[in-house]
């Protein structure tokens, strides 16, 4: 999706450490630049912070997230879609749909304005795509050398659907565990660029909003949905031990259901890496009620960004605290929390 | 690929192996990438109790010695090069700290996937030095030596590698000499032998009176492997065996071993926990002196100690399993370890560490 807007004329072709200095310079950015492309009621009082109610008897999730993803534009999107579509999910995963997010922009100096100003058509987008308003932000520049590029920083709040009931106390016995998409696709997307590696086809990023999807789910099937989480940093592995972890209870994983498209897994095998582990953005995890995991499994595979879903293990009381992988050939092995960072092995 | 994943495939070879095997045999697969693959895959739990996988000290991460990795980190942080390293390699303490931590710190410490890339670092970078950090078994010595003759063609000065090349042939002998072996079979790592071949293990199969099958790394690979082995073993034979035969061709690649004696002769190697083995490593040939770094730079000769809690030397050499250490997850985890084969992914301990927890659990 190539989506534009025409950058205004500023005077610099890159950022300058004025840009930052609240003077001339930060005026001009952010009138003829931000101000105009997010362009809202809210944000359009130009006051210190957004002053706004929330409906009446609702109940509120906040969340805040730091991007600082290197490289900036990667196969399938930049640093801006991410930090809107980051945020927007782990409000989601509150069970919550986002309304307004805050937006704190720390530039290197020397950053290029074309890309900047890409960047932030790729928040406008995002922000649009997922219904989100920015309503406040801040901008700091940097010396050159104190930063890497642009670092981006999204708070957000969102209303709570009305039915859920969402938290690692509801997960019971018995639970299915199902994902929404292809694991490892972001991840190896970004160390496929960072690494220079080249394959016969292009890996993109998956990073998209979650939570139209979410709350039509939350529509369907209410409380009987007991947990979701987004498996980003630590992937998969990590995210579900953290769960085996936090409700004491044991998780069994089947390897033969976890969607992994040809391209990712090829390349794992070829950097080493097990997919697992492998950081996401697009896709979500949802602990949801034995009774209704086939229907809404049927759900979510006609929902937006949730035709590669599927049924990948269950809750159970067995092995409390450990993730067990049954291996496609029928091997067991507990599944660990990624340790450090993975780096790629030998031979 | 798939097909030696296929699990009716992999039930048959469980199979035939019920059926052959009358007795317990200790089997003792090479090479680390063999071990990670079986405890990945959870074969270890799918065999027979009778076969008795150990595992060798075929970890090229976890044989490199200590002070070899001090001077790694000494080369990163007092001489400030570029220093280039297979990822593994980072996370291994030395005496005092790891690349990883030397890193942190500021060093210059660069993650790659092929020594020609630190080459490429060297062209781009004329004014500093760039040193790859060359360790792994025959398999990666075609690369490492490519790259030395790369920088020798195209004239790049500032070029040089820290080599710590080991063999397996020599590392089969010291497992096999060492008078407490209780080792009866070997399965040999198939990618070595896509390199050199098979006929350097004629001499140890006759020598020994052990089968040795030249084995893969899929699950259907290494059944076959642990089978053709096992099959001997029942029939009272010792032979030199194929299994991986659509990857190894008998004479290996003779442009490759070229290569690598072009710029590699054999010589006397220290493995960590097993100690000095007689020509079981590569040394950089005096032509290409100036693209060694251990001659390049003027190292201190550094006194390393090893941690006397850990036993590594006696996993290597298959006489321990990684969880009968007193410190096996406890003092030594993956995330704090004592010793190397707690840390790289292909390390017996570290394989052993998760799948100790399953044996716990079932």
């Amino acid at each position: 999706m190539q989506l534009q807007c025409p950058m205004p004329q500023l005077d610099f072709d890159k950022i300058m450490l004025g840009h930052g200095s609240g003077g001339v310079l930060t005026h001009k950015l952010l009138e003829s630049g931000i101000f105009e492309l997010f362009k809202n009621d809210l944000l359009d009082e130009r006051h210190d912070g957004a002053i706004f109610s929330l409906p009446a008897g609702t109940r509120t999730a906040f969340s805040t997230d730091s991007y600082v993803v290197s490289p900036v534009f990667f196969p399938g999107g930049n640093i801006g879609e991410l930090a809107i579509n980051g945020t927007v999910n782990d409000l989601a995963m509150c069970g919550a749909n986002a309304q307004y997010l805050s937006l704190g922009l720390i530039l290197e100096e020397g950053l290029p304005m074309q890309a900047f100003w890409d960047i932030l058509v790729a928040i406008k987008f995002a922000a649009q795509k997922a219904g989100v308003q920015i309503v406040t932000g801040d901008t700091k520049v940097v010396e050159r050398g104190k930063g890497d590029q642009i670092f981006i920083n999204t708070s957000g709040v969102g209303t709570v659907h009305p039915k859920a009931q969402i938290g690692f106390r509801q997960v019971e016995a018995g639970d299915k565990i199902l994902i929404s998409g292809m694991v490892a696709t972001h991840g190896v997307a970004i160390m496929s660029v960072r690494e220079g590696l080249e394959f016969e086809t292009t890996l993109e990023s998956d990073t998209c909003n979650l939570n139209h999807t979410v709350m039509q789910l939350l529509d369907a099937f209410g409380e009987k949905i007991h947990l979701l989480r987004d498996p980003t940093r630590g992937g998969v592995a990590t995210t579900l031990n953290e769960i085996a972890r936090d409700t004491r209870l044991g998780i069994d994983l089947w390897q033969k259901n976890i969607p992994v498209s040809e391209a990712v897994a090829g390349a794992c095998e070829l950097l080493g890496l097990d997919p697992l582990y492998v950081a996401n953005e697009g896709i979500f995890m949802a602990f949801v009620a034995a009774d209704v995991a086939d229907a809404c499994l049927e759900q979510l595979r006609s929902l937006e960004y949730g035709a590669q879903a599927a049924i990948i293990g269950e809750v159970v009381e067995a092995h409390p605290r450990q993730v067990v992988l049954t291996s496609k050939i029928g091997g067991k092995r507990v599944v660990n929390m990624l340790i450090g960072e993975q780096l790629p092995r030998i031979c | 690929m798939s097909e030696y994943r296929d699990p009716e495939l992999v039930e048959k070879c469980l199979e035939a192996l019920q059926k052959t095997v009358t007795r317990r045999w200790t089997i003792m697969e090479v090479c680390g990438g063999q071990t990670h693959s079986l405890v990945k895959n959870g074969l270890l739990n799918l065999m027979p109790p009778e076969i008795n996988m150990v595992h060798g000290p075929g970890c090229p991460v976890c044989v490199t010695p200590l002070h070899l990795i001090d001077k790694a980190v000494w080369l990163a942080e007092e001489k400030g090069v570029i220093l280039c390293s297979f990822g593994d390699m980072l996370r291994v303490p030395g005496s005092e700290r790891s690349l990883l931590e030397s890193k942190a710190s500021g060093a210059d410490v660069r993650i790659l996937y092929s020594p020609l890339e630190a080459v490429k670092i060297a062209q781009d970078n004329p004014d500093r030095e760039v040193v790859f950090f060359a360790v792994g078994f025959e398999t990666t010595a075609p690369a490492n030596a490519l790259s030395v003759l790369h920088a020798h063609r195209a004239g790049v000065k500032n070029y040089s590698i820290l080599a710590s090349h080991v063999l397996v042939p020599p590392a089969i002998e010291a497992v096999m000499n060492d008078e407490n072996s209780v080792i009866e079979g070997f399965l040999a790592a198939g990618h070595v032998c896509t390199i050199m071949g098979i006929s350097e293990y004629y001499p140890l199969v006759e020598r020994y009176k052990v089968p040795v099958v030249v084995t893969g790394f899929e699950p259907v690979d290494l059944l076959q492997g642990i089978l053709m082995t096992v099959q001997q073993l029942e029939k009272g034979e010792h032979r030199l065996e194929n299994q991986y035969t659509r990857v190894v061709p008998p004479e290996g690649n003779p442009e490759a071993q070229k290569v690598i004696h072009q710029v590699f002769e054999t010589t006397d190697r220290e493995w960590r926990g097993i100690g000095v083995i007689p020509m079981s490593g590569y040394a950089v040939r005096p032509e290409f002196a100036a693209y060694d770094a251990t001659l390049k730079f003027e190292m201190p000769e550094t006194k390393a100690e090893e941690s006397t809690e850990c036993i590594a030397g006696l996993v290597l050499k298959g006489q321990k399993k990684p969880h009968e250490c007193p410190q096996f997850g406890k003092k030594c985890t993956p995330q704090f370890p004592l010793g190397a084969p707690m840390v790289s992914s292909e390390g017996a301990c570290a394989a052993y560490y998760h799948f100790s927890q399953a044996m716990e659990m079932v």
